[in-house]
């Protein structure tokens, strides 16, 4: 961890052929309820992946599965070649969508560099170290280079915009060289210019840095053009592939087994109409807000 | 409260001079040096406290130094004694009740507000109980410097030193837990147990402040220089010190202003810290009016 910001990008790549998620008939059990079962993934390096699906259905519980967060039910889960949880220093994560209060007194720069150093004990001595220091503050820079956020990364974080805000939290959830990035809806709440550009930027890391990203959405179309493969969950089980194997009418009704039809718009974006809702008993973090969730939620399942 | 026998000093605009004739009281000695030590403690405390957004829970463990110093009054011992465990042992009351709720803010205030009631209710049987021969609550509840002993000077040293001495070790981790908690968790921050250290650090920090500002006035030295520093710079590091030379300042201009004057210490130190508090204020207004968008006032230029 300590020399980070030394290593060359590419000093502690896995070996060649070992993915960076492998997820084989994994199973999810909350609260004595089976979230979903029978999920395949195998995610190699550098690649962009999407997890989809009506709310409710467990899209997060998959993430915390990735991070030792919930233990699988069934089947075998492996992240960098080791058990979930393991190997999280090289993992990056960004939770679901957490604004600032506008009052916040910090700037962008020190929450990047928390993402550094926020979990060492002691103070920074003066003096002392300045060596790893310098290389710790460099790192920083570069990683707020990275995601373009020089123009504002030294003002008080609750002072800038959601988007803003997002690149921040991404260049934190970089900054410690993560081979694998898991985002949970990262371009909730954030206007369409800024979706497409946070989107833009998620797969400028993904295929240029090598960075293999796995996000939760809602919405596949600011990232349609990104991704090179989606896991759409369903009630019980789920689908993997590529985009144009997965979202279409065939797929989506056999997973749902129930008539859904997935509609292409004139300028690319898909429309999915007709999934069914998320069953009415939520376990996960999705329960105290399950009503206000389901009722935003109408605007992509149209037609029922 | 007055210093009645002290032939009325007079200030003579010579520090050197005035500062000789103060330090020529022993208790002077004294109430400068606890000054010094109890502004610096709760600036630091009071800088996260004003970060975290928890001044109401620093509020009800500053009342419950007001039951502890009238019941240690009333049973003869001292009233040290009473602040550190009153104040220490809301904290903990505070830190389980919490634990149960579960982290929603409505929940933490309602049982805050709650302790803090029974605190102040306490406190007021205490004193009725003492029958009236306690001098009266006011320099329990608004401060006073006069009769402050060596050695609670050193009581409050020690506890200051070590209060400084953790907030140190977990400082770090503490300012990632209070800034993006739920990030901080998943690197490995013990985010709960630093919550329930740090209201024992603000018992602890509250319980010195209110021997030297009473326990109405904490705040003058644990929120108004945070609230003023982090007006004036959003660098986590000098903000943190400028909190503590603020306090210093309003706690020592308010001792002498205090010496001279025949007013209240609590009232000085306060006006110090809310007329620092309002400069800053105005400073930044035109500050922001000059120059959009260049950011708050940029004090140095690393990182």
């Amino acid at each position: 961890m300590t020399t980070t910001a030394t290593e060359l990008p590419g000093a502690d790549a896995l070996q060649p052929g070992v993915p960076v998620v492998e997820l084989g008939g994994v199973a999810v059990r909350v609260g004595g309820r089976t979230l979903w079962s029978d999920v395949d993934l195998t995610v190699g390096e550098g690649e962009f992946t999407a997890v989809l699906g009506p709310n409710g259905v467990g899209k997060s519980t998959l993430v915390k599965l990735l991070l030792g967060m919930v233990p699988a039910a069934a089947g075998q889960a492996r992240v960098l070649g080791a058990a979930p949880g393991q190997g999280n220093p090289r993992v990056g994560y960004l939770p679901q969508r957490r604004s600032f209060d506008a009052s916040l007194r910090i700037r962008g720069t020190d929450v990047v560099r928390l993402g550094l150093d926020g979990d060492r004990w002691g103070v920074p001595l003066p003096g002392l170290r300045s060596a790893r220091r310098r290389a710790d503050a460099q790192r920083v820079d570069e990683v707020i280079e990275l995601v373009g956020a020089g123009g504002y990364a030294h003002r008080p974080i609750g002072q800038c915009s959601g988007g803003e805000q997002q690149r921040l939290l991404i260049a934190q959830a970089l900054v410690r060289r993560p081979r694998l990035l898991l985002l949970d809806e990262p371009l909730d709440s954030l206007d369409l210019p800024n979706q497409s550009a946070v989107a833009a930027l998620l797969g400028r890391i993904c295929h240029q840095e090598g960075v293999a990203v796995l996000m939760v959405a809602h919405d596949v179309n600011p990232i349609l053009h990104h991704l090179d493969r989606v896991v759409y969950i369903a009630e019980g089980g789920a689908v993997t592939g590529t985009p144009a194997e997965v979202i279409t009418s065939q797929t989506l009704t056999r997973l749902y087994r129930t008539p859904v039809e997935v509609l292409r718009t004139s300028d690319g974006r898909l429309v999915v109409v007709g999934q069914p809702e998320a069953p009415a008993v939520h376990v996960d973090r999705h329960a105290a807000s399950a009503p206000a969730a389901a009722g935003a939620a109408g605007g992509d399942r149209a037609a029922r | 409260m007055l210093l009645a026998d002290a032939a009325s000093p007079v200030f003579s605009w010579n520090l050197l001079t005035d500062f000789q004739e103060m330090w020529s009281y022993p208790f002077m000695v004294n109430a400068f040096r606890a000054g010094a030590i109890v502004a610096v403690v709760s600036a630091a405390v009071g800088w996260f406290m004003v970060l975290r957004r928890q001044t109401f829970a620093g509020h009800t463990l500053s009342v419950a130094a007001f039951p502890g110093a009238s019941l240690a009054t009333l049973l003869g011992v001292s009233a040290t004694f009473g602040y550190f465990g009153f104040c220490v042992a809301a904290a903990l009351v505070i830190a389980l009740l919490r634990r149960k709720g579960r982290d929603s803010g409505a929940e933490e205030s309602a049982v805050t507000g709650t302790v803090q009631a029974f605190a102040l209710a306490c406190g007021f049987l205490f004193i009725t109980l003492y029958k009236g021969l306690l001098s009266g609550p006011e320099s329990l509840l608004f401060g006073s410097f006069l009769g402050i002993t060596t050695g609670q000077v050193t009581v409050l040293a020690v506890v200051g030193a070590l209060v400084l001495a953790v907030l140190a070790l977990i400082g770090r981790p503490l300012l990632f837990a209070s800034v993006d908690p739920e990030v901080a968790a998943g690197r490995g921050v013990p985010v709960r147990l630093l919550a329930t250290v740090f209201l024992v650090l603000l018992g602890a920090a509250t319980a010195e402040a209110g021997q030297i500002t009473g326990t109405l006035l904490v705040f003058a030295l644990m929120v108004v220089p945070a609230a003023t520093a982090q007006q004036l710079t959003a660098r986590p590091g000098l903000s943190l010190l400028l909190a503590v030379l603020i306090a210093l300042a309003s706690c020592w201009f308010g001792l002498i202003a205090a010496y001279y004057q025949p007013y209240p210490l609590g009232f000085f130190v306060t006006a110090f810290a809310f007329g620092g508090y309002v400069l800053a204020h105005l400073g930044r207004a035109v500050h922001d009016l000059l120059g959009r968008g260049r950011g708050p006032l940029a004090i140095g230029s690393a990182a």
